[in-house]
């Protein structure tokens, strides 16, 4: 399969600072169309002389001309990239994986968790819910964080927040005075009581760490919401992105084709199995 | 009286409570507002009794000589504020501050413990629907304290 296997070369056209260790880059393809994709999926983005990484697409699924992805520097090839100034060459395999199932929230409510980077591989499932509005009743987005300067696309979460059409809460674990912060402190699930949604008519996709993913299923579920209209996107060691090198396997799985979004009624029983 | 009965009744965390506890409980409450900035209570001070919010947004604040205030929780609209009322030497173990105006329904701690005492079913039940919010934060709080957006989580 040459295509997946073969990196595409593309240009760097910015590199924004997040926060403090997170950054995006806005790429362009030195030939050739830009890279269709769908929310949920990934790429393998290459640093040349470093190696691969497995990174989610953050951009808009309309506009493909313009290859995004939010990136946390955690080790030497997202430390490389950090430093990337425009005009600086990245390859990119991929899309990647299955999507974020965001049709099947059409007609009822459809509600997304977002916890920490993991508001990055969600962003593309928001303007996808955005694009459609009119398709869904309610739509909400719960996200948290560290702390409020460890919030990625803030201006963006502001922006959604001002809409009349979507309910945006936002919580941070711990805020100091000198925050100058007048929003949620909290773990992120403790706002799931106080959105509306219909337990019996309702889509959640979740993206985050772990440990916040099984607490907000968990959390779900105990509310009434059905397992299986709750999606969740994993992470693992992912290598050569189609299923075939075996490193991400998880139980029969293999999250960087089967996955990296589960139907949680598929996945759930692995959730808190340690030898997996 | 008949007004505060509705008003409690409605509270999520009265929701489905017997009507013969509703009205015991309505004889040890009042309405009261607290104005941004306001503090509701201050840590170590009596806890004589805790708060039904109706309106607004509560902080509750840690003060540390090093690190300034912090908050560790918000609580707002639907939620309860306080439950070392319940629990001896009945003492605030934070500070409550009102983050802008707040609406709430204040429900006299001492003279419910003595109605408990006299009426264990109305104790009991008091001590589940506080039990339940007690569990659910303190998992909340396990997971605060866990910090697993940090990069080694």
């Amino acid at each position: 399969m040459p295509d997946s296997m073969s990196p595409r070369r593309f240009i760097v056209r910015r590199n924004r600072r997040e926060t403090y260790d997170t950054f995006t880059l806005d790429l362009e393809p030195v030939d050739g169309d830009g890279l269709c994709f769908k929310p949920g999926q990934f790429n393998q983005l290459w640093a040349y002389g470093m190696g691969e990484s497995p990174i989610s697409i953050s951009g808009d699924p309309t506009r493909p001309e313009v290859l995004i992805h939010t990136i946390r520097a955690v080790g030497p090839v997202t430390e490389a990239m950090k430093r990337y100034k425009p005009g600086d060459m990245v390859g990119v395999r991929g899309p990647f994986g299955a999507p974020w199932p965001v049709e099947a929230g059409e007609g009822g409510d459809l509600l997304f968790i977002a916890g920490g980077i993991g508001l990055a591989p969600l962003r593309p499932a928001v303007y996808q819910a955005i694009h459609t509005r009119e398709r869904f009743r309610r739509v909400s987005l719960l996200m948290g964080a560290r702390t409020p300067a460890d919030l990625i696309y803030r201006s963006e979460l502001e922006r959604w927040r001002s809409r009349f059409d979507m309910r945006v809460a936002v919580s941070v674990d711990v805020a100091k005075e000198s925050d100058k912060w007048f929003g949620n402190v909290g773990f992120v699930t403790a706002l799931i009581p106080r959105v509306q949604f219909d337990v019996d008519d309702v889509v959640a996709l979740i993206c985050g760490p772990e440990i916040m993913i099984r607490n907000a299923a968990r959390d779900l579920i105990g509310r009434g919401v059905p397992e299986d209209k709750i999606y969740i996107s994993m992470e693992r060691n992912m290598h050569c992105g189609v299923g075939l090198c075996g490193h991400c396997q998880w139980g029969s799985e293999f999250v960087c084709a089967d996955g990296p979004v589960f139907r949680y009624d598929k996945v759930g029983h692995l959730m808190a199995v340690r030898e997996v | 009286m008949e007004n505060l009965e509705r008003i409690l009744g409605e509270h999520p965390f009265f929701r489905n409570l017997d009507e013969s506890h509703l009205a015991v409980l309505v004889g040890c409450a009042t309405n009261t507002r607290f104005n941004a900035g306001d503090y509701i209570f201050r840590e170590d001070e009596d806890a004589d009794s805790f708060y039904l919010i109706r309106h607004g947004k509560v902080a509750l604040e840690l003060h540390t000589p090093t690190g300034g205030t912090l908050t560790i929780a918000t609580l707002e609209e639907g939620e309860v504020l306080g439950w070392s009322w319940l629990v001896p030497p009945y003492r605030w173990r934070f500070d409550a501050r009102a983050i802008g105006p707040v609406v709430a329904i204040g429900l006299d701690g001492k003279c419910l413990r003595g109605k408990c005492e006299d009426d264990h079913n109305l104790g009991y039940e008091l001590v589940k629907r506080f039990a339940a919010i007690i569990t659910e934060r303190l998992q909340a709080t396990r997971l605060q304290l866990l910090d697993v957006y940090a990069t080694h989580a």
